[in-house]
């Protein structure tokens, strides 16, 4: 079955800038920049998204300067700036 | 910014839109709000996008072309009195007053604490699921897989689907008590469907029963995992492993709205109305029963939201769900040994990294929370109340606004909007 042709949409993840296809999340999104790591505990050890739907808080980042979005339920749009804290 | 309607839904899965569509439908003002950016909820997600399931695009369309309105990205903080709902939108806040409520906020997984659980590349079975459906790149990635009943198979479905290697499905369950649930699904004829075409695309793929995971290792992130698998233990190396067992249900709200809740679910009577008059609710938060019970439950909030009579067929159609769930739920019970995978050092706690140690000489989840920080941080202890239940047989207690991390300027009821200047005529 061919795949249906998508768009291929780029963001940037703490300053470097990856390419993925529309209907991307920016936690899906997280494991292209590196080690799938979202945030960091409070003794500096890496995490990463872990449910998925909103739950947990794992996947929290920096979105466009607003901190602590779910980066689970964010799609990826054009120009994102995403930061991390790890 | 405020909104008023008939009738809000909370939670746009299959049981949200079942009742909007059948409230819309009927002529009232329906609002639905979701925290995802799509409707669909967590069993059809994606597919408003993609539509390749069939039930999905049918209700989907429906719900579209019902006239209800829908909010993506909206999740409820606080609710301080009755027919108001304080809402946050990413960046804005909204108050809603409405006159009746369907609630049908789903359910999440339930996660229970091992050594390394807290690695990245380590997700929840479903959570795995959603984040490939989602774009995580998983082609000729080795995938192990330690949970329980039919979300396994479909998480390994849709990994398999999408090119990574299912290296291991770890069923928790005993043989005996797993096959005797799969020969149950006899008598449902669409859940065995289910099953079919889900067994389909795993052939090959390695299953094993009475097995489950004891520790994930790793530096940054995951690299391998210990197995516990039909009693004996083996080391495997591997980039992703999806761990939770079953589902819980999202009870927070119900709670908020001081809705009567009872063995884990919520009480309501056959118009799907709690003991909390003019709110009713659907689906999980009645008891894990899936996407037939949240429609058929759907359907009838939404009948008897609207005034109109709940059919007798959809009742018992109901009541035959009950029965398959209450199976469902005893498959899915964790056995004893997943409550003592975690070591004194493992956390509890996620967001406040309190470890199992410190929880020594409480209680009670309350003691918890005031000596040891469990369950006060941005999750509110979604994930770590569930676990503290199974761990410890802790209830949960109340719930007090906000419910969720929010702006302080979410939590004041925006000012009215100044009256409209009347024209002279």
């Amino acid at each position: 079955m061919p795949e249906p042709r998508v768009k291929a949409i780029t963001l940037r993840i703490n300053g470097r800038a990856f390419t993925v296809p529309a209907g991307t999340s920016v936690a899906a999104a997280l494991a292209l920049a590196g080690d799938f790591i979202s945030r960091s505990d409070l003794a500096g050890r890496p995490r990463g998204p872990s449910c998925g739907m909103g739950v947990c808080f794992e996947c929290r980042a920096t979105v466009d300067g607003v901190p602590e979005v779910l980066t689970c339920l964010t799609p990826c749009r054009e120009d994102l700036e995403v930061v991390t804290d790890a | 910014m405020r909104e008023a309607c008939d009738l809000v839904v909370i939670g746009a899965g299959p049981g949200g839109l079942a009742a909007a569509c059948r409230a819309a439908e009927a002529g009232l003002d329906v609002l639905v709000l979701d925290a995802q950016p799509e409707p669909g909820g967590q069993v059809w997600r994606g597919e408003a996008r993609k539509g390749t399931n069939r039930l999905a695009r049918r209700w989907l369309s429906r719900f579209a072309a019902s006239g209800a309105r829908f909010r993506p990205g909206a999740r409820v903080v606080a609710a301080p009195e009755p027919g108001l709902l304080l809402v946050e939108e990413g960046a804005s806040s909204l108050a809603v007053r409405y006159d009746r409520l369907v609630l049908a906020t789903g359910a999440r997984e339930r996660f229970l604490p091992f050594p390394g659980w807290t690695l990245p590349g380590v997700l929840g079975v479903s959570g795995l699921q959603v984040l490939v459906k989602d774009g995580l790149p998983i082609r000729d990635r080795r995938v192990v897989l330690a949970g329980t009943g039919p979300l396994l198979l479909a998480a390994a479905a849709t990994i398999h689907a999408h090119g990574g290697e299912v290296l291991l499905i770890a069923e928790q369950a005993p043989a005996a008590r797993h096959w005797g649930f799969a020969l149950q699904l006899w008598r449902y004829p669409d859940k065995l469907l289910q099953g079919a075409v889900l067994s389909a695309g795993l052939a090959g793929v390695r299953t094993a029963t009475e097995s489950w995971v004891l520790e994930a290792r790793g530096e940054r992130r995951l690299e391998s995992v210990r197995m516990s698998v039909g009693g004996r233990e083996e080391e495997l190396a591997c980039d992703y492993l999806g761990a939770a067992w079953g589902l819980v249900p999202n009870l927070e709200l119900a709670r908020l709205l001081g809705c009567e809740v009872s063995r884990g679910a919520v009480v309501v009577d056959d118009r799907m109305e709690t003991r909390v008059p003019r709110v009713h609710a659907v689906g999980e938060v009645l008891g894990i029963g899936g996407v037939d019970q949240a429609l058929v439950t759907g359907e009838m909030a939404g009948l008897a939201a609207s005034e109109q009579p709940v059919p007798d067929a959809l009742v018992s159609a109901w009541r035959r769900v009950r029965v398959f769930a209450e199976a469902l739920a005893r498959h899915d019970a964790p056995r004893p040994e997943l409550s003592r995978l975690a070591t004194p050092q493992t956390l509890l706690c996620r967001c406040e990294d309190v470890p199992l140690s410190a929880l020594e000489g409480c209680q009670n989840l309350r003691e918890a929370r005031l000596y040891a920080r469990l369950g006060m941080g941005a999750c509110q202890g979604r994930t770590c109340g569930a676990a503290a239940e199974a761990l410890f047989g802790w209830s949960a207690e109340d719930v007090r606004p906000p419910c969720l991390p929010a702006r302080i300027g979410s939590l004041r009821l925006p000012p009215e909007p100044p009256p409209t200047p009347k024209r002279a005529s």
